[in-house]
């Protein structure tokens, strides 16, 4: 293949462009799929062949958001006029609404576990490859080694003995118990990206910090912690998407309290035959959380503002 | 501003000696420069004051308080280093404001506002004070750099070549200023320079390292005049001094293996005779290669007298300083 250094052609740029295009396209289809269905009504959901064009409808968030019971049609007409749109689609299934699902709790235990582990294995990775960066520790690159072999089997084959573990020591179905774990599997991940970035931030910024009057501790908040911005938030970016669809352990070792919303989606499947509507409405705004931290901190990913400051 | 002493100082880094037995005092006030080439330990010795590395044995003084295992902050040093290191996520004021507004100095808003004005003056960035450190060109991060060591007043100001990234002119500009504030100030400097009219204009001392070892201190012209061996002898000069075997000519000092010749030690016009190679007019000066018996050397041209290349001169050596074969200085006339 040839390449050149200088301006691409015209003919290069439309290439590039169109394989960037068809290469988005194939990977936005699930997505688009999911959020086509959420707003399905069940009937359409399933027919075959598949509709493509259909008439929107809100039934599977508020399938998704409601416990419902079926009612018959005597008890349907002697209720008063539905009190909103969530009644009104209940009740032309000739049910009404019993009360509102988990969901919005199962989703919350997500955000707690999913940002609360996340926080914790950066902050603590973030501390540890500073040290390791840093400072001369006996046996480094073994205990780096040692913090990387963590990773080298699957979490879920010790699932049997974190499991007894867990339930002996009454971290079971608790978020600190999950937000601990996440925290366990994702840190060595965490020490191993952060301290390559903290690698290439020059000593000499600190150097220069220690010698403008700061302590260490000081000139690591100072200096070094706004220019490991970069990876600190990929790596948040890394662990929270680890954490946030973790599904094997959530079955595992939660099932009221602390459950997440990926073992409770497919529960909804369950509730009153193939609602699938509602498990693709679940899964879009499951969606929501990652998407909105991750463009949040978009802007730290763009590398480059830390560059040229300091005489190679 | 103090007197730092440093009193038999060694420091190595696993099996290579930075420094070795390292005495020396650099008096209140005073504008030291240390000379050597890269890996003397000029770099270290200035690492060892502000106490971003441990002495392996010995003591340092600053204003008579020793300071071995103080922190760099305690120590209340600036540091102007090889590689500027401005903060890149910060602007070229707040990189200017960062030493007085940490927790030792806690300088008032007003004065780090006066004080930083005064100090961009000087260094000819005021227009810059707002740009983010990072859109500098190497030019003016290097005077931020330096801007960011004189807004302080400290016991002593460390500067490791902190010119040699500069143009000529702001280099000239800079040097001036620097020794004018050091004048003014009364502040003390040690300065790693390898630039000998920085070491000759701006020094009240230089101290000569070599592999770890001081080898000489004392006044520039001392340096200059009264070198006790070669390798100090070489390490000012332009052109560099000349090192020639003493047998070529008639008189020499007892024991002496080398005569070392700067230009001022040759005298044209009679003893042996050289071929003139090469001549390079400089503009300031006029600089003749000649080649004697073989040996090459570098001298200047008098005023007045035009050379032929091929031509031949006579040259012999007036009052030139003699070495014995370890390369030490032997006091002593010519004989």
């Amino acid at each position: 293949m040839s390449f050149s250094v200088t301006e691409a052609t015209t003919r290069q740029k439309w290439m590039a462009g169109t394989l960037v295009i068809l290469y988005a396209v194939i990977s936005l289809i699930p997505l688009v799929w999911i959020l086509m269905t959420g707003l399905k009504t069940p009937p359409d959901s399933i027919s075959y062949p598949p509709k493509v064009m259909f008439e929107p409808s809100l039934e599977g968030y508020v399938n998704l958001f409601t416990t419902r019971t079926r009612v018959s049609k005597e008890t349907l007409e002697s209720l008063p006029p539905p009190a909103n749109f969530a009644e009104e689609i209940v009740r032309n299934r000739d049910m009404v609404i019993a009360g509102p699902s988990k969901f919005g709790q199962r989703f919350m235990n997500s955000v707690i576990i999913g940002f609360g582990s996340t926080f914790l294995s950066v902050f603590l990775g973030t501390l540890a490859a500073y040290a390791f960066s840093r400072f001369r520790i006996p046996l480094a690159d073994d205990l780096l080694f040692f913090i990387l072999s963590t990773r080298m089997m699957p979490p879920i084959a010790v699932a049997i003995p974190i499991f007894l573990m867990y339930r002996n020591i009454g971290l079971s179905d608790t978020h600190l118990g999950m937000i601990l774990l996440y925290t366990a599997v994702n840190i060595s991940l965490a020490v191993w990206l952060l301290k390559g970035f903290i690698d290439e931030i020059p000593r000499e910024y600190e150097e220069a910090a220690l010698i403008d009057g700061y302590t260490r501790f000081q000139a690591f908040y100072k200096v070094v912690l706004p220019q490991a911005a970069t990876g600190i938030a990929s790596t948040a970016i890394f662990c929270l998407i680890f954490a946030w669809n973790e599904y094997a352990f959530a079955v595992l070792l939660t099932s009221g309290t602390a459950q997440t919303a990926p073992p409770f989606i497919p529960t909804i499947i369950g509730v009153g035959g193939l609602d699938w509507p509602a498990v693709a409405a679940g899964a879009t705004l499951f969606l929501i959380p990652v998407m909105i931290f991750t463009i949040m901190l978009r802007k730290h990913l763009l590398r480059g503002i830390t560059f040229g400051a300091v005489r190679k | 501003m103090a007197e730092v002493v440093l009193s038999s100082v060694s420091k190595s880094f696993g099996s290579t000696i930075a420094l070795e037995d390292v005495s020396l005092t650099v008096p209140d006030g005073a504008f030291v420069v240390l000379l050597g080439p890269t890996g003397a330990g000029k770099t270290t010795m200035l690492r060892l004051i502000s106490g971003l590395e441990r002495l392996d044995a010995g003591d340092i003084h600053i204003g008579g308080r020793k300071v071995n295992t103080e922190t760099p902050a305690q120590r209340d040093v600036a540091m102007v280093f090889q590689q500027y290191s401005l903060y890149p996520h910060l602007t070229v004021r707040q990189n200017l404001e960062f030493p007085l507004r940490s927790p030792i100095l806690n300088t008032a808003e007003d004065e780090i506002k006066r004080k930083v004005n005064e100090v961009a003056d000087i260094l000819q960035i005021p227009h810059k004070l707002d740009n983010k450190a990072t859109e500098l060109s190497g030019g003016e991060m290097q005077r931020v750099s330096i801007g960011r060591a004189l807004v302080r007043d400290p016991s002593i100001y460390l500067m490791d070549e902190p010119l040699s990234s500069l143009d000529a002119k702001l280099r000239t500009d800079l040097r001036v200023e620097l020794k004018r504030i050091q004048a003014n100030l009364g502040a003390t400097f040690l300065y790693v320079t390898h630039d000998q009219i920085e070491a000759m204009t701006m020094a009240t001392h230089v101290g000569v390292l070599n592999e770890g070892k001081l080898v000489q201190f004392g006044t520039p012209r001392e340096i200059y005049e009264n070198p006790n061996s070669i390798y100090v002898a070489s390490r000012l000069g332009l052109p560099r001094i000349n090192i020639l075997p003493s047998e070529i000519f008639s008189s020499s000092a007892a024991g002496a293996v080398t005569t070392g010749m700067r230009p001022e030690h040759i005298r044209q016009g009679s003893g042996a005779s050289a071929e003139v190679v090469r001549v390079e007019h400089l503009g300031d000066q006029t600089r003749l290669h000649l080649t004697l018996q073989g040996h090459e050397i570098t001298t200047l041209a008098e005023p007045g007298r035009s050379y032929e290349r091929g031509s031949e001169i006579k040259i012999e050596p007036k009052d030139p300083l003699y070495f014995d074969e370890n390369g030490n200085r032997i006091f002593g006339r010519s004989i």
